[in-house]
């Protein structure tokens, strides 16, 4: 199956149209919260939450033995929410740093996991198979109850960020400002996390507890680049969550035995590699090129104080100088053009000299440079 | 016990001694999360040497894989110096997209290959003793045992050798550099020898738990000790035990010998963290609570020498009005007031409650004034 043949399904597959759509507001979610989680310098959070939520699940399967998303998600949310308190605890308390204590509930959350997986897999009761989709995501097997689901924690993830959005942002960039001001910290705190969780716990089965973190922090890294307004970046940042999940389904399901996750993070991080270089301000292009303008004016500059200084030395700064006094300067011929473009100077073959425009000009620069 | 549980027993204890030791210098030099994105990154560079020689403990797969390991780490940096996003921004984006492609690379050929991304996440030790070494028809034992056991040489001669090298750059990489030995180059080193660890442990305990090996016997070492030589063999300590226990729990249960190997490990460092002696959660707690009860009778007492011989505001020592002053609850102004009567720090007449000289003394030592004060 083609790309043209994917469209064509996604106007009458209803499988295929549940997928995208899933992945989509996943997409969502995840570069909406993201947002907050990488400028509160929590990026790595979700790499340890998502792994922490997979004794949750398992858990939750055990004890209700139903695999029924809602429960799945209690149990994943559940647990990602004890992951968090351990870290909390393990940095607040001790000297620890949060990357080994992001480290610890990492692995021994994921080992106690598949420690329970190993173990229902010895039941005789043989509807634990699928448990470990969660691992890698699975796509395909996302159903409309799925997508329902996603799509009422991405609402309620929506309204508390509107709702709250004054309180989220101050504090996201300062948070003892916003405890200064009288803000239950704690509290917003909490909620915030809740919602990473949330949206972190959304994504494992599309994505998988290995790449999800890539999904929470991509989206955010890349719409960085593009704005430095809180607002837009959260709106970009849901539309590179989106693109990415849309594409990333596209393709796989273009492609033989591709499967989702993978692809919608290889889509993510080309998005971010992307943007890292074109965006204009931050991006690598522009500062590049930034940096050889000023380079250029740099040398302009230099040029034209040496002139300067020549012509200062004759009572009349027009009279013609020859042209062999610049050579030691780099790349004097191209800056001779460009000089006489902009009116500073007149030259021929052998001579040059200032005009008025460029004396005035070279005795401010003069000025200015003397100052400082 | 059959010979194969004795050569898997050998393996976990070779794997966890081999992990603790870089282990503990990663805690320390706070790049815990770099081994977690090590493990990961280096999955294409085992399928791509999977691909070359069919082999998984094959001396020239680590050594592939190893290397996209120290890749992984050269490409952060990279990330990180353009100064558009935060170090853990960079680690996040970079391991994620090369495990990406390495599940896409196996996925994508897995009729070609027998290597499963289970596998290689998970880990199965049960299945070391199957793959032995043979030298001219003779049985020379597992192979993994010799892969891992040549990685922990490696890691012991470095260890022995540039210890003084290490604990310098850890603890102070200008002093390292005034030294005269590179930090940087001590630094690749350290990411070289955790990258081969990783890689050679995956097999064994796969690539997520090799994350715990490395991190949490290491953490829990540095909650009890602050001499590096303990740390180390506390953490040596701590796994080689979660590697014997962690196995016959899992033989007992039927069930991951990774997984109970890391359950093992959670609950050994939640016991550290809670009973640590001096930085264990309990022992803070009950710091913390004894700095409390010592600051409040220390300013009890301090109210009370201020309106002390002071017969206009003798309201202010009223026994009722103390409590209302100082904004405490009942109960805790209760325990103060009574701590200081039983230290006779105070006196009770008719209501009227008095500071003792002793609890003067008491004052004056905490201030620092006192004439034979023991604080400097």
């Amino acid at each position: 199956m083609g790309l043209p043949e994917y469209f064509e399904w996604l106007r009458h597959d209803y499988t295929i149209r549940t997928i995208t759509l899933g992945t989509a507001v996943m997409g969502i979610v995840c570069g909406m919260l993201g947002s907050f989680a990488v400028l509160r310098k929590q990026s790595l959070l979700g790499d340890a939450i998502s792994h922490a939520s997979l004794p949750g699940i398992v858990l939750a399967f055990i004890i209700t033995g139903l695999k029924d998303p809602l429960v799945l998600f209690t149990g994943a949310v559940i647990s990602g929410i004890a992951g968090t308190v351990m870290i909390s605890a393990i940095t607040g308390k001790t000297h620890l740093k949060s990357d080994t204590a992001l480290g610890i509930v990492l692995s021994i959350f994921f080992g106690f996991g598949m420690l329970l997986l190993t173990l229902i897999q010895k039941l005789p009761n043989a509807n634990q198979a699928g448990l470990d989709k969660f691992l890698f995501g699975q796509a395909a097997t996302l159903m409309v109850k799925d997508v329902l689901l996603m799509s009422a924690v991405g609402t309620l993830a929506l309204f508390c960020l509107i709702f709250f959005w004054k309180e989220f942002k101050i504090l996201a960039f300062d948070a003892q400002y916003a405890q200064t001001q009288g803000f239950n910290i704690k509290m917003l705190d909490v909620l915030l996390t809740t919602l990473i969780v949330l949206a972190i716990v959304l994504g494992l089965q599309t994505v998988g507890v290995v790449l999800m973190s890539a999904m929470l922090l991509a989206p955010a890294a890349a719409a960085r680049q593009w704005t430095n307004k809180l607002g837009t970046m959260l709106v970009l940042a849901s539309i590179f969550g989106a693109f990415a999940g849309v594409a990333g389904t596209a393709i796989s399901a273009s492609a033989v035995r591709i499967s989702t996750g993978p692809v919608i993070v290889i889509v993510v991080v080309l998005i971010v590699a992307v943007s890292f270089v074109f965006a204009p301000e931050r991006g690598l292009l522009f500062r590049y090129i930034r940096q050889w303008k000023n380079r250029m004016n740099l040398r302009t500059h230099k040029l034209l104080l040496l002139m300067y200084d020549i012509a200062s030395s004759h009572a009349d700064f027009t009279h013609p100088h020859s042209l062999n006094i610049l050579k030691p300067m780099e790349g004097y011929r191209y800056k001779l053009k460009e000089m006489k473009s902009m009116g500073w100077i007149h030259y021929d073959n052998h001579t040059w000299h200032l005009t008025t425009e460029g004396y005035v000009m070279a005795k401010e620069l003069n000025e200015n440079v003397t100052k400082r | 016990m059959t010979s194969a549980q004795l050569e898997i027993q050998a393996i976990a204890v070779i794997v966890a001694i081999a992990c603790a030791i870089p282990g503990t210098f990663l805690v320390l030099r706070k790049m815990s999360m770099i081994s977690d994105a090590i493990s990961h990154s280096i999955l294409p560079g085992i399928v791509l040497g999977f691909f070359l020689v069919q082999d998984l403990s094959s001396p020239f797969l680590v050594l592939l894989a190893a290397f996209t390991g120290v890749l992984t780490v050269v490409l952060v940096e990279m990330v990180y110096k353009t100064g558009l996003v935060k170090e853990d921004t960079a680690i996040g984006l970079v391991f994620p997209a090369l495990f990406s492609l390495g599940v896409i690379l196996i996925s994508r050929f897995a009729d070609d290959i027998h290597l499963d991304t289970d596998a290689v996440l998970l880990g199965e030790i049960a299945f070391a003793p199957f793959d032995r070494l043979f030298f001219r028809q003779t049985n020379l034992g597992p192979k993994s045992l010799y892969v891992m056991g040549a990685i922990l040489m490696v890691t012991l001669t470095l260890l022995f050798l540039f210890f003084k090298e290490l604990k310098i750059s850890t603890f102070d990489q200008e002093l390292a550099a005034s030294l005269g030995f590179s930090p940087v180059i001590v630094h690749y080193v350290l990411m070289s020898v955790t990258s081969i660890t990783t890689v050679g442990a995956f097999n064994a305990v796969g690539a997520i738990l090799v994350v715990a090996l490395m991190i949490v016997p290491a953490a829990a070492a540095y909650l009890l000790t602050e001499n590096l030589r303990k740390m180390i063999l506390l953490a040596v300590l701590f796994g080689v035990f979660s590697a014997l226990a962690g196995y016959w729990i899992a033989h007992l249960l039927d069930a991951s010998i990774s997984g109970s190997m890391a359950s093992l490990l959670g609950i050994l460092f939640i016991m550290v963290l809670a009973f640590a002696p001096g930085k264990g959660l309990l022992a803070v707690m009950a710091r913390h609570g004894r700095q409390k009860r010592e600051f409040s009778l220390f300013t009890f007492l301090l109210h009370l020498q201020n309106h002390a011989n002071d017969s206009s505001s003798a309201d202010e020592r009223k026994v009722g009005h103390l409590t209302g002053h100082f904004n405490w609850k009942k109960k805790q102004a209760d325990r103060i007031f009574s701590q200081a009567l039983k230290n006779n720090m105070i006196t009770v007449d008719n209501q009227l409650v008095e500071i003792t000289p002793k609890g003067g003394l008491f004052i004056a030592e905490t201030l620092g004034t006192a004439p034979h004060s023991t604080a400097i």
